[in-house]
């Protein structure tokens, strides 16, 4: 029997899909018996600690650890001389590329050390306590350096420069001149002054963001083992244990085929944890000990070195008619980098005005260092914050000719054959049918009350697909294993399972899936830009495809039947065409049963490289009530609809949403690294550097829009990303409204507001 | 220094230990111990990620000592279930998918297991201020809340 490649609603009835099963891992999470990259030991292992620059840029004359190294207690000490140099160059496509030159001095300062917290030497000793001291025995001479961390200021000529020779990547001619800033990059279809020429109206606005911490809740870890042949194993939290051994394995330089890495439960990414830390650090540690080492961040250390996401100075400018047409788009976005180059400024470029169809668009980024942590992806890397600038800019197009801001962008939205700032066309159907679940929602026509607002906004996310690899195991009871390579970040464990139940025909009871350590399974992407359901998913069904036409062979040899004349139906073989109805049928566990005699095992593993990628997209509204008194703002209501193409495991799904919308409010209210005048950040505490908690947020409504992506077997779309696009805006606009002044600066935080509420009375 | 010895009691059973006496609570359960499932999400007392209780009063395991430990009774996850028999907020969070990545949960169990104790019907209200003290970053908590007033509402007998 052939497998139709989608299925969609009436061709078949889903038994498994879109129901809300517990999840493979649940019980041990409630039980305390999940292990995190914190929760492994090994006898003998020691502890590593990572000593830091108190400084935001000095150059490093020299470190003397012979003091350290002396201390009882201690079995080794490191610094970057024990990693080896690398080759300045950028690999990979240009929105994700590496370089490892800076790659190398992220994980420890090599001349330089360029941000408060950047990592200079490391010990492991036989305590916390012995490592500790250890830390204070070491000499570093540094000296310090002017630095600069707001992002205008480090975009001046005269600033002071982290690199003393970076030339700006992508201006021609090439500037004569080294800066700060290290690319820029530009997009551009149809003619944008013509656009604006015809255009009834232009608005148009300049934005600020403060970086923001992806805030996942455990912090950083791993254990090491560096055996005497050369052979090493990690257990580390990571989302995407294959790409830790690939950057580890060549930062630490050895082969990738030496290092096992077994991934631990992850207790958070958000994109902060697609990168190593502290891997390289333990493992040349134990190369050095000959004992294994774990390292454990504090919460300090994550916040002052382990990437928070970029800041940003955004300005828009819209051309529109006067009846609500969009004729042109103008957005330059400079982001900050951080202490390397390399922020998601070229997502933030492609993704800016890709909700619309505008014939007329540019976007121009610039990528700019700063002596502050080397920024990490956060959810949907970019696109949050240019979704900030673009619908807030839109808010004021919409309002400017008195047009409901959901119909301004129902009236534009793109469509399959609107074409995109960065060459591509829209392919894809859900961008307009998520607007109007959400102009549907009974909600958006609440009255509002004194000192309220209501805010909308839409965004983008491309979603991702790429490599991956699945193993399918019939048991010899016939249950079924399901192995993949993707960290499970929120639970892909039960989405994995259901779709290979609902492949098989079994109940998903009968099957467990896990996430298998590098050496057992086949080459697995990061688990990030929302792919694993996605493209993961796909290397399952059709794992499980193989397993039923194996099958199916087993069923034919047991009864002495041609193959095509036995079907696959609901977990059982049925003698299909001559024959058929004169046998019982066999399900899964009678196969299993009869393996031995009818040639072994059954099992398969298919590797993909998922292509048919269906973007993300969410449109949301809030409900925003501020406080004259204090400038503090209240959340009453959200509302967040997203095209998810189908549910597979809907509560998750929700889940996906209401989480993303909460970071995005704290992003919108709360969230800010603070510095002080000698570059030191002074909020590294979830205190002063606080995320939402449970009483600051209000119920977020979930709204699952489901246009199946025909891509993919189920209708899949990713869905961890696109909630949080919208969400700065979507409380900006909510706020602007409520108080009559458009804000333009992330966090509103209370001083903001009532500043903005103060020059309102003032003017 | 010399370690210090330490007799308590962990979820029922009598225990002792050696720690020095810097070490916190925390770090002698999960250290010294085993007893992992307690989580270090700050160290410093605003994630609640390490809460267990302390002679029935809920507090955050990374702000008391091991010392302090000496003849009290502690109350970690480990605990919570009887033998295989969940407590009905574990099973709740699992029926409301009220957990994604995990780190936060056995924090956020034990804060509820503690309001409950006070407050058998809690109002939403009253959830979401109890467990302020408790972060969580990947679900908005609105599942949690969910789940909490579900247990509640199963250990009434409603």
């Amino acid at each position: 029997m052939t497998m139709p490649d989608t299925i969609t609603p009436g061709e078949k009835k889903l038994k498994v899909v879109g129901t809300r099963p517990v999840r493979p891992d649940g019980v041990p999470k409630v039980t305390g018996l999940a292990r995190f990259g914190a929760d492994y030991s090994l006898p003998g292992m020691l502890w590593g600690k990572i000593l830091r620059s108190p400084h935001a840029h000095a150059r490093i004359r020299s470190i003397d650890t012979s003091q350290a190294q002396a201390l009882p207690g201690v079995k080794a000490v490191m610094t970057a001389a024990d990693l080896p140099e690398q080759k300045f160059e950028y690999v990979g496509a240009e929105r994700v590329a590496v370089n490892f030159w800076h790659m190398t001095r992220g994980i420890m300062a090599r001349e330089k050390a360029l941000f408060e917290g950047h990592a200079v030497a490391a010990v492991a000793a036989i305590s916390k306590t012995v490592a500790d001291e250890a830390l204070q025995l070491i000499k570093v001479d540094y000296e310090v350096l002017p630095h600069v961390i707001n992002i205008e200021q480090a975009m001046q000529p005269d600033a002071p420069l982290l690199f003393e020779d970076m030339i700006t990547r992508g201006v021609e001619p090439a500037p004569d001149k080294p800066s700060n800033i290290s690319k820029r990059i530009e997009f551009k279809i149809g003619d944008i002054e013509a656009g604006f020429a015809a255009a009834d109206k232009i608005v148009e606005n300049t934005f600020r963001t403060a970086p923001v911490h992806q805030g996942y809740i455990e912090p950083q870890a791993c254990l090491a083992r560096f055996d005497a042949d050369g052979q090493a194993e990690l257990w580390a939290s990571s989302q995407g244990h294959f790409v830790i051994r690939a950057l580890t394995s060549r930062l630490v330089g050895m082969e990738v085929g030496n290092l096992r890495v077994h991934p631990a439960e992850i207790g958070g990414g958000f994109g902060g944890k697609n990168v190593p830390y502290v891997e390289p650090v333990a493992l040349v540690l134990s190369r050095k000990a000959g004992h294994p080492v774990k390292i454990v961040l504090s919460r300090d250390e994550v916040f002052k070195a382990c990437g928070p996401a970029a800041g940003s100075l955004m300005t828009v400018k819209i051309g529109i008619t006067k009846d609500g047409k969009i004729v042109a788009a103008d957005g330059v976005f400079s982001f900050q980098a951080g202490a390397f180059p390399t922020s998601p400024v070229m997502n933030a470029c492609m993704c800016s005005f890709s909700p619309y169809d505008i014939a007329n668009v540019r976007s121009v980024g610039y990528d700019v260092v700063s002596n502050r942590p080397k920024t990490a992806a956060y959810r949907a890397p970019g696109s949050p914050l240019s979704a900030y600038a673009v619908e807030s800019t839109m808010d004021m197009a919409a309002a400017s000719i008195g047009m409901d801001p959901l119909q301004f962008r129902l009236k534009n939205v793109a469509k399959p054959g609107t074409p995109t700032v960065s060459g591509p066309k829209h392919t894809h159907e859900g961008f307009a049918e998520t607007i109007r679940a959400l102009l549907q929602n009974p909600a958006y026509s609440t009255p509002l009350g004194k000192n309220q607002g209501r805010g909308v906004a839409v965004g983008y996310w491309f979603n991702n697909g790429g490599e991956s690899s699945a193993n399918v195991h019939v048991n010899e009871d016939g249950t079924v294993v399901v192995a993949t390579g993707s960290a499970d970040l929120s639970g892909t464990r039960a989405s994995m399972a259901m779709m290979a139940a609902e492949t098989l025909g079994i109940d998903y009871d009968k099957v467990r899936a896990i996430v298998a350590d590098t050496g057992s399974i086949g080459f697995c992407g990061i688990s990030a830009g929302s792919r694993t359901t996605f493209a993961t998913g796909i290397a399952v069904v059709q794992a499980c495809r193989k397993v039923i036409d194996e099958l199916r062979a087993r069923a034919a040899m047991i009864w002495d039947a041609k193959v095509e004349d036995v079907v696959w139906e609901d977990g059982c073989a049925r003698r299909a065409g001559k024959g058929a109805g004169e046998v019982e049928t066999l399900p899964i566990k009678a196969i299993a049963a009869k393996r031995t005699v009818t040639g072994g095992p059954v099992s398969a593993e298919v590797s993909v490289n998922a292509g048919g990628v269906a973007p993300g997209f969410a449109a949301e509204f809030c409900d925003v009530e501020v406080d004259p008194e204090t400038g503090a703002v209240k959340v009453l209501r959200f509302v967040a609809a997203q095209d998810v193409g189908r549910a597979i495991h809907p509560a998750l799904v929700e889940g996906q949403i209401q989480g993303g919308v909460s970071q995005g409010i704290g992003w919108a209210l709360n969230e800010e690294y603070i510095y002080d005048d000698a570059g030191r950040l002074v909020n590294a505490g979830f205190l002063d550097y606080r995320i939402p908690v449970a009483s600051d947020l209000p119920r977020i409504e979930a709204v699952l829009v489901e246009v199946p992506n025909p891509n993919h077997p189920f209708g899949a779309k990713g869905v961890g990303e696109a909630n949080i696009v919208p969400s700065l805006a979507a409380v900006s606009n909510a706020v602007s409204r409520a108080i009559g002044r458009r804000m333009t600066e992330l966090p509103m935080s209370p001083p903001k507001v009532l500043h903005a509420l103060g020059s309102q009375r003032g003017s | 220094m010399a370690k210090q010895h330490v007799a308590t009691t962990i979820n029922g059973d009598a225990v002792e230990f050696l720690c020095e006496t810097h070490q916190t609570l925390l770090d002698v359960l999960r250290d010294e111990l085993g007893l992992t499932g307690t989580k270090e999400g700050c160290g410093t007392g605003d994630c609640g990620a390490c809460s267990v209780t302390i002679d029935g009063r809920l507090v955050c395991s990374c702000l008391v000592l091991g010392v302090e430990a000496a003849g009290k009774s502690i109350q970690t996850i480990e605990g919570m279930a009887a033998g295989t028999q969940l407590h009905p907020l574990q099973r709740k969070f699992l029926e409301h998918a009220a957990l994604q990545c995990g780190i936060c949960t056995p924090g956020i169990l034990i804060a509820a297991r503690s309001l409950l104790e006070r407050n058998p019907d809690p109002t939403e209200e009253e959830i979401r201020l109890w467990l302020a003290g408790n972060l969580c970053r990947c679900t908005g908590y609105n599942k949690i809340v969910d789940a909490v007033l579900d247990a509640a509402r199963e250990m009434r007998g409603e």
